[in-house]
């Protein structure tokens, strides 16, 4: 019996792997694509339809312009070309949770193509090649009941809710990447990473992750090591987190290899990847049979974006994100250390909406890259996805500025907020964390400091100010913590008379 | 019977502006109409009474009130059941739609609602318009007024039936082929295919969205271009509808001044194939054109021939997508769902069952179209031939106003005589098809009975992408010209319908 899985570095030793990833981007336009419904996340069930997203017999879709220049933003910020005309194409295919049972999309004529993009990884650059970028629509979604899975295997019955159906999607397709093995699973992750933010930075998702409004297929395949035939692909399913597209690489790579090296082949087909287990499983075997009969779609006139309006919406793009890495840079006067500390964090664009609210560089990198980091790193999350906002950060942030908690009380706020008690304020309440400003306080347990270490006392009195610190120590520890350094300091200072 | 029924709508509508008659009494007499002949014609597959009346009552008050109403409100219409009309039972023509109720009114239906003309019911059709004879609805044959042995042709069979039998004096046709002219010409009524885009196709239930076009159908020239006036017009639901004015299609219809007009009878549609009787009316009708002072002169479209074999590679394929929705999963028929079937055997077991065998055939036909493999060969290559044809027309359009053929190579047969033989049931639509591939205006206006069997036959006129008016031009001075032969319209040479009740 053969193991399941080779050992990472065993495999790398052996083979290279080659990526391709598929990422589906759900717009945040106000209506669908194709009609005037709402888009907003989880409202009812079949409350945001009508005829058109619904598919019934006679509707028709018009193109949201909305959507086509989305489309034409994220071509653009991908460095990619943008048709000058482009057809909308039908992939045929029947499903329950499909409307009119072909999906309407692009094949090949998509709005824009040929671009790159650039991800950084451990300090070190990689370019991504970007094979296209095309607008499609979302399906429905469809709930199996009565199994014990979920799935559709065992189930009784299936519900679809088609208030997704007809939401404008983009599908982003890199050209196969290929990078020294042992980076290959972190410049995936660094590669979908950079995407969210650069979505969010053009304003065009909101992507949030946990709704699945960023889905990510991803391609991986083996050859042997210096080898340029390349080997039979799989491809792995909606990952939807980060962390996942580095941990569904890795393990492709470490099953794909513990199949080629005890002799068998790697099946050309569909994997389900399992969050809970780390591993993928077969899905459908992929073969040539599977005929998407793709045709222009008759019911929709070509898409011919004037070079006007492309032009238009060039220069209304934000800068492009390696020139406005190395301009944050200078802003905050952040060491090549830190700016690289920082990227690598994923931290660049909390930081940037943190500072924007208000909150100097220096703590906004504290709190990212210390407390905050370290709660991400523990639950094996993205800081992004931690639950914690950038107001969330600005706002305790301002408390410390305020005098009324320090870096110690902060710490706590946050993770009571990390353990969901509630609202900063209803944190602070419960958990007693104010800090106390009353300086008569203060000066009472200062009095029994300096009335419990005549010691200390005696050498601040014979020219070792510095020594103060261990009676600033003794305050902090009767106060339980909840007093002010400085505070206690500016007041100790007064009555040793330095 | 109340003589309210052999008049045009342009009467009715004077009668009903100068209160000799009211919509209700003129809808009234309609529906009497079609109680007393449509168990025989079968033009109807159903008749909203109720719901007639209530509109024509409607426009009654808005008139008494002193309202400024549309032209042709009051008058009433029959609907080709491919067209949604909320709340009333919408088939086209199949099984596997039996029941569904729309819950939305299609852009034509908004439009003949916001005119005032009243809806007398949906008529009979090949089923999902696949067909030339009305024999593939899954709701039995219509029957030629003229002949009742004989097929109305179709797809829009039933519209063209309701006006020869006196049911209605306007109707709505959808042609993709021919399915608006071709049962014209059989029926002895005017049919029109407006240019591709200039009515709105949104809750036509599509057959093949590139060619389908929803157009008026009535028994005079100026009764069609005022429908048509009613219901044309961009459309924003329609994203290939047309931003432009409507062509004057009215003031055309009432002019028909073809003096200096430049008529090109098409080589290519005539000779072998086309009944003796049917070309000797086409020629008679080109001969009194010359005579009011076109100027005629023969013109060749090389690939015409091919429009046929291109149209049922294009048709097909857009077909086999626009009908995979029809799964049962959402409304209409539904069959197999005891709990033991998978949601795809449901939608297997519900199209096996719903569907006749002229829309298998088509659906097949397209997927194998649209195959990987075949694509290149079949749709691709049909898509060469259309742009061809548009060309063929382009060149022809360089040479002269409007190009004419008989409508059809022969008159209606008889029910049951090509049900078995789709090639030559195909062949109905030879000269008809072209229009549709190049999305050109195009009519079918009656210009005679033929010698051999008596039965009508159909001039067809065509004009380019939204001179629509030019063929109301023509139809107009043929109509007269033929009338002044004639002693009235051809319909007037129309055989007594037996009255059941």
């Amino acid at each position: 019996m053969t193991a399941d899985v080779l050992e990472i570095d065993d495999a790398l030793a052996q083979y290279d792997p080659v990526m391709g990833l598929e990422v589906h981007v759900e717009l945040n336009t106000k209506s669908k694509m194709f009609c005037g419904c709402p888009t907003e996340f989880g409202a009812p069930p079949n409350t945001q339809t009508c005829p058109v997203c619904l598919g019934l017999p006679g509707a028709l879709p018009v193109v949201n312009r909305r959507g086509v220049e989305s489309a034409i933003k994220i071509g653009l910020a991908l460095n990619c070309e943008i048709a000058e005309w482009c057809r909308f194409a039908r992939k045929n295919y029947f499903y329950p949770d499909m409307p009119k049972n072909f999906q309407t999309s692009q094949y090949d004529e998509p709005i824009a193509y040929n671009g790159w993009t650039e991800v950084v990884v451990d300090g070190e650059t990689y370019r991504i090649e970007i094979e296209r970028a095309h607008m499609e629509e979302d399906t429905g979604k469809s709930t199996h009941v009565g199994g014990a899975t979920g799935r559709i295997h065992g189930a009784s019955h299936s519900l679809v809710d088609y208030n997704r159906a007809g939401i404008p999607l983009i599908e982003i397709v890199t050209k196969t990447i290929e990078v020294p093995g042992e980076k290959a699973a972190a410049v995936a992750r660094a590669y979908v990473s950079m995407l969210r933010d650069l979505l969010l930075a053009l304003g065009v998702s909101d992507v949030r992750m946990d709704q699945g409004s960023l889905r990510c297929d991803a391609n991986v395949s083996l050859k042997p090591s210096g080898s340029t035939v390349l080997g039979t692909r799989t491809e792995t399913k909606n990952v939807n987190s980060f962390r996942s597209v580095e941990r569904a690489v890795t393990y492709e790579i470490t099953r794909q290899a513990a199949v080629l090296s005890a002799g068998g082949k790697v099946l050309q087909e569909t994997r389900h990847w399992h969050e809970d287990t780390g591993i993928t499983t077969s899905g459908r075997e992929k073969s040539d049979a599977e005929d998407y009969r793709y045709f222009p779609e008759p019911d929709l006139v070509p898409v011919a974006p004037s070079r006007e309006w492309v032009e238009e919406i060039r220069a209304s793009l934000p800068e492009a994100p390696s020139l406005r890495r190395v301009r944050l840079q200078e802003e905050w006067g952040f060491t090549d250390l830190e700016m690289r500390d920082v990227i690598n964090g994923n931290a660049l664009e909390l930081i940037v909406t943190t500072v924007d609210l208000g909150v100097s560089p220096a703590a906004a990198k504290k709190w990212w890259l210390g407390e905050l980091a370290r709660a991400a790193n523990e639950s094996g999350k993205d800081l992004g996805e931690l639950g914690i906002s950038p107001t969330d950060v600005s706002n305790v942030q301002a408390r410390v500025d305020k005098g009324e908690l320090n870096d110690k009380l902060a710490r706590q706020v946050f993770d009571g907020l990390l353990k969901g008690e509630g609202t900063i304020d209803e944190i602070i309440a419960a958990r007693g964390l104010a800090l106390v400003s009353d300086d008569s306080a203060l000066i009472e347990a200062i009095d029994r400091a300096i009335a419990a270490n005549p010691d200390v006392v005696e050498k601040v009195n014979s020219g070792k100010p510095a020594a103060a610190g261990a009676l600033i120590g003794a305050v902090m520890k009767d106060m339980r913590g909840q007093a002010d350094a400085a505070k206690v300091r500016e007041l100790l200072n007064a009555k040793l008379g330095i | 019977m109340s003589d309210l029924i052999r008049k045009t709508a342009a009467e009715l509508a004077e009668l009903m502006t100068s209160g000799q008659a009211s919509s209700v009494e003129i809808t009234q007499a309609h529906l009497d109409r079609i109680a007393a002949v449509d168990a025989d014609v079968h033009a109807f597959l159903h008749i909203d009474t109720e719901g007639a009346l209530a509109q024509a009552a409607a426009v009654d008050t808005r008139r008494a009130a002193g309202e400024e109403l549309a032209p042709l409100a009051g008058v009433p219409l029959a609907l080709k059941d491919v067209l949604t009309q909320e709340g009333i039972p919408t088939t086209a023509g199949s099984k596997i739609l039996e029941g569904w109720k729309p819950p939305y009114d299609s852009t034509m239906v908004k439009r003949l609602k916001a005119a005032g003309i009243v809806i007398l019911g949906k008529t009979n059709m090949d089923e999902f318009a696949m067909g030339s004879s009305t024999e593939n609805s899954a709701y039995g044959t219509t029957h030629n007024p003229w002949d009742l042995g004989r097929i109305p042709g179709g797809s829009g069979g039933g519209s063209s039936a309701a006006l020869a039998a006196y049911e209605a004096p306007l109707a709505i046709g959808t042609d993709t082929g021919g399915s608006i002219r071709q049962p014209g010409a059989f029926t002895g009524t005017v049919g029109v295919k407006p240019t591709y885009g200039g009515t709105s196709r949104y809750g036509l239930i599509a057959l093949a969205s590139s060619l389908d076009t929803p157009g008026p159908c009535a028994r005079t020239t100026l009764d069609a271009a005022l429908l048509h006036e009613a219901i044309a017009g961009y459309d924003p639901m329609d994203s290939t509808s047309i931003d432009q004015p409507v062509p004057a299609v009215v003031a055309a219809a009432r002019n028909g001044d073809v003096a200096g007009l430049r008529v090109g009878v098409v080589k290519e549609l005539g000779g072998e194939g086309y009944q003796p009787g049917v070309e000797a009316r086409f020629h008679e009708a080109v001969e009194l054109l010359t005579k009011l002072g076109a100027e005629v002169v023969e013109v060749s479209c090389p690939h015409f021939q091919y429009a046929l074999p291109a149209y049922y590679l294009i048709l097909p394929s857009e077909a086999s997508s626009n009908l995979a929705k029809f799964d049962a999963m959402r409304y209409g028929l539904r069959v197999g769902d005891d709990g033991t079937n998978s949601a795809e055997k449901v939608m297997n077991l519900t199209r096996e069952a719903g569907f006749g065998a002229e829309v298998k055939r088509r659906i097949m036909l397209g997927t194998h179209a649209l195959s990987s493999g075949y694509y290149d060969a079949y749709y691709g290559q049909a898509q060469k031939v259309r742009t061809l044809i548009a060309r063929d027309f382009e060149n022809a359009y360089h040479q002269v106003d409007v190009l004419v053929s008989p409508a059809t190579p022969t008159t209606a047969f008889a029910i049951g005589d090509r049900i078995d033989d789709p090639i030559a049931m195909y062949k109905n639509d030879l000269c008809t098809i072209p229009s549709n591939l190049a999305g050109n205006a195009a009519a079918s206006f009656p210009c005679g009975l033929a010698d051999e069997d008596n039965m009508p036959v159909g001039f067809h006129v065509m004009a380019p992408v939204l001179r629509d008016d030019l063929c109301y031009t023509v139809g107009a001075a043929l109509e007269s010209a033929l009338a002044e032969q004639w002693g009235g319209v051809l319909m007037t040479k129309a055989p007594e319908l037996e009255v059941t009740r």
